[in-house]
């Protein structure tokens, strides 16, 4: 048996692991990465001839031009469907936090009948497919007026991320060790000053992945969008424009290829910021669908 | 402008009622019941901090779900009962059973692709020192909404006639290997021009019948979305493997693969399972990629779809309903594993 190889040999046997890692990794990029590029490349130059032939004259800045952003921005309502975007997404995530987080806590550390089955329901309720919800919660909206407003959105993403928030949460919350709970409470501490001064504190990382499942989920959500938002298009969020670019324009590669990365730069920032948080909550929450 | 500083301005207070107001709630119902008698103040506190979920879970999952399943056995404008023939409807109409079908081929290849290939990704990039740079670039279209991928992809399937210059990254590729482009997204079969046409694999013709090419090209954008997530979880399962456990197999002589093959793959069995179960949920309510690509058309509809067509296009509740009750007869199996596995969890607590 040979022990000691040389370093040579051993770079060249793991050569085909990095080549299957480096060839994987490229393939995956290469779809974003056109298009982006794209995004910047002039209307007609881009229905000519294939992103990749930028790199015949990778120096030449001028075939680029951000003219694509100013477009879809202004004229195709980009720009008022990311404000849209925003004002839906925030509120639709504070809030579900929120009631998940009381929740959680009461299902963890109170005593109450019921306690046991109402967590199962939860966990049950994890994968109810929304096609399920739509029709009845619509039809409510429609005689309530809701409908088309950003209320009923806000209210619906709150009701389907609340399942996954209190099962996160209370996972997590519930795992605190007792004897700091206890000791909190011998003290004479009230049950909300133990919920404000030592469960959210402590709590703060399972929040956190929450906060930025949520907020993802709702952002790049069409369908309640396009269920509950209707044709309503002054309160359309980033996907619903995009959808509909697609639908009348699904030949403007100006527009769709920036207009796309419009909508996606808010979550890629998210993602690349937050991507620890984002993980820890994929981990806790694989059992949502 | 004014509208949109108006529209901000609305959102700052919806986040401060959504904040705010909700735990002003909480601290009011909690003040008040704190002046309760103190029998009287344990037994309601624990409702004050439930409440509000409560309401919103049965108000926008529980009550809907039913309703849902009673509307099912109505007719379109939900007046009158028909019995099961929303249901045989579901289950016979041609346009159905070519949704049901597409589901299946949905299911297989992107449960059993992503999964596979996420785990391959996770043992491969486990050795590398560059790991976390390319589970990065792998695991990054999970933050991109499948309206984004699916105009991603549609660039990439892009079609233009024979002999021009394509701008779809596919069809450019074909056309450098001499083969004629193709229609990703409108070839319902690959008899109108098999995919293979002239690279002399002729003998494969009866295979193209079984696969709808359009529909293939919508499972791959799944694909590309879903395996940085099973990567992610695999490979923290495959972290979890303890190293002298591997050590003492390669000290019995034993190769990379048959470590992988009768260690690492036992090993992480469980979790194998839950990403799968994951990924099978994720794609039974799949609708925004068949949706944006193609609107369902050319036979690309899977059951998802057909439900928003049923409700939104066709204004038939009762038909949108007993479709939507198949999708959530569907994922029971996954539910009762998932509550099952809970109770044990909560057992070993």
């Amino acid at each position: 048996m040979k022990i000691a190889k040389s370093a040579k040999t051993a770079w060249f046997q793991r050569l085909p692991l990095h080549l299957a890692v480096v060839t994987i990794s490229l393939l995956w990029t290469l779809p974003t990465a056109g298009l982006f590029i794209s995004s910047f490349r002039r209307q007609d130059a881009l229905l000519q001839n294939g992103w990749w032939t930028v790199f015949q004259h990778p120096f030449d800045v001028t075939q680029f031009h951000i003219g694509n952003y100013i477009d879809v921005l202004a004229s195709q309502g980009m720009g008022q469907a990311f404000i849209n975007s925003l004002v839906i997404a925030i509120p639709a995530t504070v809030i579900p936090i929120s009631i998940a987080t009381f929740a959680a806590y009461a299902l963890a550390w109170m005593q109450f009948p019921g306690r046991q089955t109402l967590f199962v329901v939860i966990v049950g309720l994890l994968v109810v497919p929304l096609q399920m919800t739509l029709i009845p919660v619509l039809r409510a909206y429609n005689e309530l007026g809701l409908a088309g407003s950003f209320l009923a959105v806000w209210l619906a993403h709150t009701g389907y991320g609340l399942p996954l928030g209190i099962y996160l949460l209370r996972n997590y919350i519930g795992s605190l060790p007792r004897d700091l709970i206890e000791a909190a409470a011998v003290d004479g501490a009230s049950h909300l000053k133990i919920f404000t001064r030592l469960i959210v504190p402590l709590s703060m990382p399972a929040i956190a992945s929450f906060a930025v499942f949520q907020f993802l989920w709702v952002w790049n959500d069409l369908l309640v969008a396009l269920v509950y938002l209707g044709g309503n298009q002054n309160v359309a969020p980033v996907t619903l424009v995009l959808r509909n670019l697609v639908g009348d324009r699904g030949q403007d590669w100006h527009l769709l290829t920036a207009g796309a990365f419009i909508s996606m730069v808010v979550p890629l920032a998210v993602f690349f910021a937050l991507q620890r948080y984002f993980v820890r909550g994929l981990l806790a929450g694989s059992v949502k669908g | 402008m004014s509208d949109n500083v108006l529209r901000i301005l609305t959102a700052i207070v919806a986040i401060a009622t959504g904040s705010v107001g909700t735990f002003a709630i909480f601290y009011g119902l909690n003040l008040l019941v704190e002046r309760l008698p103190r029998l009287w103040k344990d037994r309601l506190l624990p409702w004050v901090y439930m409440g509000p979920a409560m309401v919103m879970l049965t108000a926008y999952l529980v009550l809907p779900t039913l309703r849902t399943l009673y509307l099912s056995f109505l007719d379109s404008r939900s007046v009158k009962f028909v019995g099961l023939k929303n249901y045989a409807f579901a289950l016979t109409n041609p346009d159905m059973v070519i949704a049901f079908r597409n589901n299946l081929l949905w299911l297989l290849l992107v449960s059993g692709i992503s999964v596979g290939l996420g785990l391959i990704i996770a043992v491969l990039v486990d050795r590398v020192k560059y790991e976390s740079a390319a589970k990065s670039l792998i695991f990054l279209p999970m933050a991109i909404s499948f309206v984004g991928a699916s105009v991603i992809w549609r660039f990439i399937y892009a079609f233009k006639p024979a002999g021009t210059d394509q701008i779809g990254l596919l069809n450019a590729l074909r056309q450098t290997f001499g083969l004629k482009p193709l229609g990703w997204l409108i070839q319902r079969d690959g008899v109108l021009e098999p995919v293979w046409a002239g690279l002399g694999l002729d003998n494969l013709s009866p295979l193209p019948t079984l696969l709808p090419l359009n529909t293939l090209a919508l499972i791959i954008i799944m694909i590309w979305l879903q395996t940085g997530f099973c990567m992610v979880l695999l490979s923290a399962a495959v972290k979890g493997i303890p190293k002298d456990v591997l050590e003492a197999a390669r000290i019995d002589g034993a190769n990379e693969f048959q470590i992988f093959r009768r260690i690492i793959i036992p090993m992480i069995m469980p979790t194998i399972t839950v990403v799968a179960t994951t990924v099978v949920v994720a794609v039974l309510k799949v609708f925004d990629i068949v949706y944006v690509m193609t609107g369902g058309n050319l036979d690309t509809d899977v059951i998802a779809s057909r439900m928003i067509k049923e409700m939104f296009n066709f204004r038939n509740f009762g038909r949108g309903s007993a479709i939507a009750t198949m999708l959530l007869l569907a994922v029971i199996p996954v539910m009762v594993t998932n509550i099952r596995r809970f109770t044990q969890q909560e057992a070993n607590r």
